[in-house]
């Protein structure tokens, strides 16, 4: 695949599940008012009888997945991750993951996607509160190879899921052959000292920030950890026990993530490595683009590298 | 099931949702007794969901977005077979499933609930399903009153109503109560039969007490085509204890040991005049 620039995750989800859904009319989407927004258009147009529109009702659209499902349906629930996992959070809590309904749940516009929309729009928190619900899986694919693979893992799993990503176009991150599965972390580039963790749209920022190191002289190890749970700690602990610098990365606040996964981890295993999160910090957030936001909160691809070096160096 | 068996039914599942609260120490007393009547006609005439049906997917549906009656659903599963009764009497223990809302992990209960402005969603979720693949079935969900100031309750019935689920049949346990009071006084939710009507629902008030018109509502198919239904079932909070009835009190309190043999008592004379 190279490290060329593909497309937006958000296209590439609507096009891999248009293209399951026509081979399978048991799949079903539900969206509130979001099939623009999702990219779903053409999948309305093309099969109008496997998608529901609730209309702008994230609590009713959550709950309408777990009945459809109960009877039997595949079903994918598609709306803003920022709606979908603060308003209707009680329906995923309860009539998904509670109920054990293997409902996808597909948080669309991620993070801070809508940018310059504002913080009504950003959803820097869904990591944190769903990892603190029983029962869910959450996953947040890095670019379109692992978008594409986590719709096609999704429909054979029996679980609760949450995928969310963002709606700019991503980096090709993988080489020809890579697997994907959910729960089990891909490793971008094995390096030695340096680690750099990050899910999402930040696995290119992280990879970039390696290929400045090269320059260096330095092999930094990226980890893409598109599952955030269940927690590959495998190939976490594989890639940072003999390593001096850990640095996180994630389109998330620095609680409750990605970052402080890791944490609880490296305390808890007694791991002595110079350790950094970077995401959100717990404050009135800046107004920009996604990419100006991201920049601005130190994850920008020189900002991580330049980090690293720092903390290599303690 | 004729009328008189399904009042001696209503009356015996009094004296077991009555046992089962009094001796587990917990449980939702008086709204338990607004709506058994209800659950009794479901499951004895209308329903025909079965222990041995109940895995399969071609069958009705019955959702019970006011969980908190729970011990009325316990009560009459249990007679349905799909438990035995020294399971239901482990209510509220350590590591019991037999606990305040209905689970799933309890075999006969079609969807966790207990938060309350869920089910009806989720009704409507499954009644879509049914219509999706042209199955016959229907999907039953009762609901509070109290529970209709949730603002997602409305959400769900836009979309039973545009997709004009004739296949789902809700009902409200209207007994005019909920934990602090009147409804009306609380957050007055009437007119309640222009406000399902705007919705687009087919709309009819009963008598939730009343074995016959149950029977006969309940099992209309479907009540109005293209339309999804209500039945607003006026209903005694307390209904069938002299002393609970209309007492906002019992919404979840548990009798005493003398308030228990009161209720066993009356209960007994009931019987008797209903079996004379």
């Amino acid at each position: 695949m190279g490290n060329q620039i593909g497309k937006a995750n958000l296209e590439v989800f609507a096009e891999t599940l248009l293209q399951e859904a026509k081979l399978n009319n048991n799949i079903v989407a539900v969206t509130s008012d979001s099939r623009g927004s999702g990219k779903l258009v053409p999948f309305g147009e093309q099969l109008p009888y496997q998608l529901i529109e609730v209309g702008i009702a994230e609590q009713n659209l959550v709950g309408v997945c777990a009945g459809l499902s109960a009877v039997g349906k595949k079903v994918f629930g598609v709306s803003p991750s920022s709606f979908l996992t603060a308003r209707s959070l009680e329906q995923i809590k309860n009539d998904i993951a509670y109920s054990n309904q293997p409902v996808v749940l597909v948080g669309i516009s991620a993070g801070i996607s809508y940018g310059k929309l504002g913080a009504t729009h950003h959803s820097i928190h869904d990591f944190a509160v769903l990892r603190a619900i029983n029962n869910i899986s959450i996953v947040s694919p890095a670019d379109n190879f692992e978008t594409s693979e986590v719709i096609k893992k999704s429909l054979d799993y029996d679980k609760p899921l949450f995928i969310r990503y963002g709606k700019k176009p991503t980096l090709n991150l993988h080489k020809e052959g890579q697997k994907f599965e959910i729960g089990k972390a891909i490793v971008v580039n094995q390096g030695d000292e340096i680690v750099f963790i990050a899910t999402g749209e930040t696995v290119q920022r992280a990879y970039l920030a390696s290929q400045i190191l090269k320059k260096d002289g330095l092999n930094a190890t990226v980890i893409s950890m598109h599952t955030i749970k269940p927690f590959d700690k495998e190939t976490f602990l594989e890639a940072v026990s003999n390593a001096k610098v850990l640095i996180s990365i994630e389109e998330h606040s620095i609680y409750g993530g990605l970052g402080e996964m890791c944490a609880s981890i490296i305390s808890q295993e007694k791991i002595n490595i110079n350790f950094k999160i970077l995401g959100i910090p717990d404050e009135y957030m800046i107004n920009g683009s996604q990419s100006e936001v991201l920049d601005h909160y130190d994850m920008a691809p020189h900002k991580i590298s330049n980090l690293a070096k720092a903390l290599i160096s303690k | 099931m004729d009328i008189t068996q399904l009042k001696k039914k209503s009356l015996e599942y009094r004296k077991t949702l009555i046992e089962i609260i009094y001796n587990s120490n917990a449980g939702h007393t008086a709204g338990s007794l607004s709506c058994i009547d209800i659950i009794n006609v479901l499951y004895n005439d209308v329903l025909d969901i079965t222990p041995d049906n109940f895995n399969s997917y071609d069958r009705n549906r019955y959702i019970q977005s006011k969980g908190h009656s729970v011990e009325a659903l316990y009560t009459v599963l249990c007679d349905k077979g799909f438990f035995e009764k020294k399971d239901l009497d482990t209510l509220n223990n350590f590591d019991s499933h037999f606990i305040g809302h209905p689970t799933r992990k309890v075999n006969g209960i079609e969807h966790n609930t207990g938060a309350l402005g869920h089910g009806l969603s989720v009704a409507v979720g499954m009644a879509l399903a049914y219509k999706m693949e042209a199955k016959p079935f229907k999907v039953f969900a009762l609901l509070g009153d109290g529970e209709l100031s949730e603002g997602s309750i409305w959400e769900a019935c836009t979309t039973a109503s545009k997709y004009q689920l004739d296949n789902l049949v809700v009902i409200i346990d209207r007994n005019n109560l909920q934990i602090s009071g009147d409804t009306e006084l609380i957050n007055p939710i009437e007119p309640l039969d222009e406000k399902f009507e705007a919705f687009g629902f087919s709309v009819k008030k009963i008598n939730g007490h009343d074995m016959a018109s149950l029977k006969e509502n309940l099992s209309a198919k479907p009540v109005t085509e293209n339309k999804p239904s209500v039945f607003i079932a006026n209903t005694i909070k307390g209904k069938g204890i002299s002393f609970m009835e209309n007492i906002v009190s019992w919404h979840h309190r548990v009798p005493t040991k003398n308030e228990y043999k009161l209720v066993i008592d009356e209960l007994n004379l009931e019987i008797d005049k209903n079996n004379g």
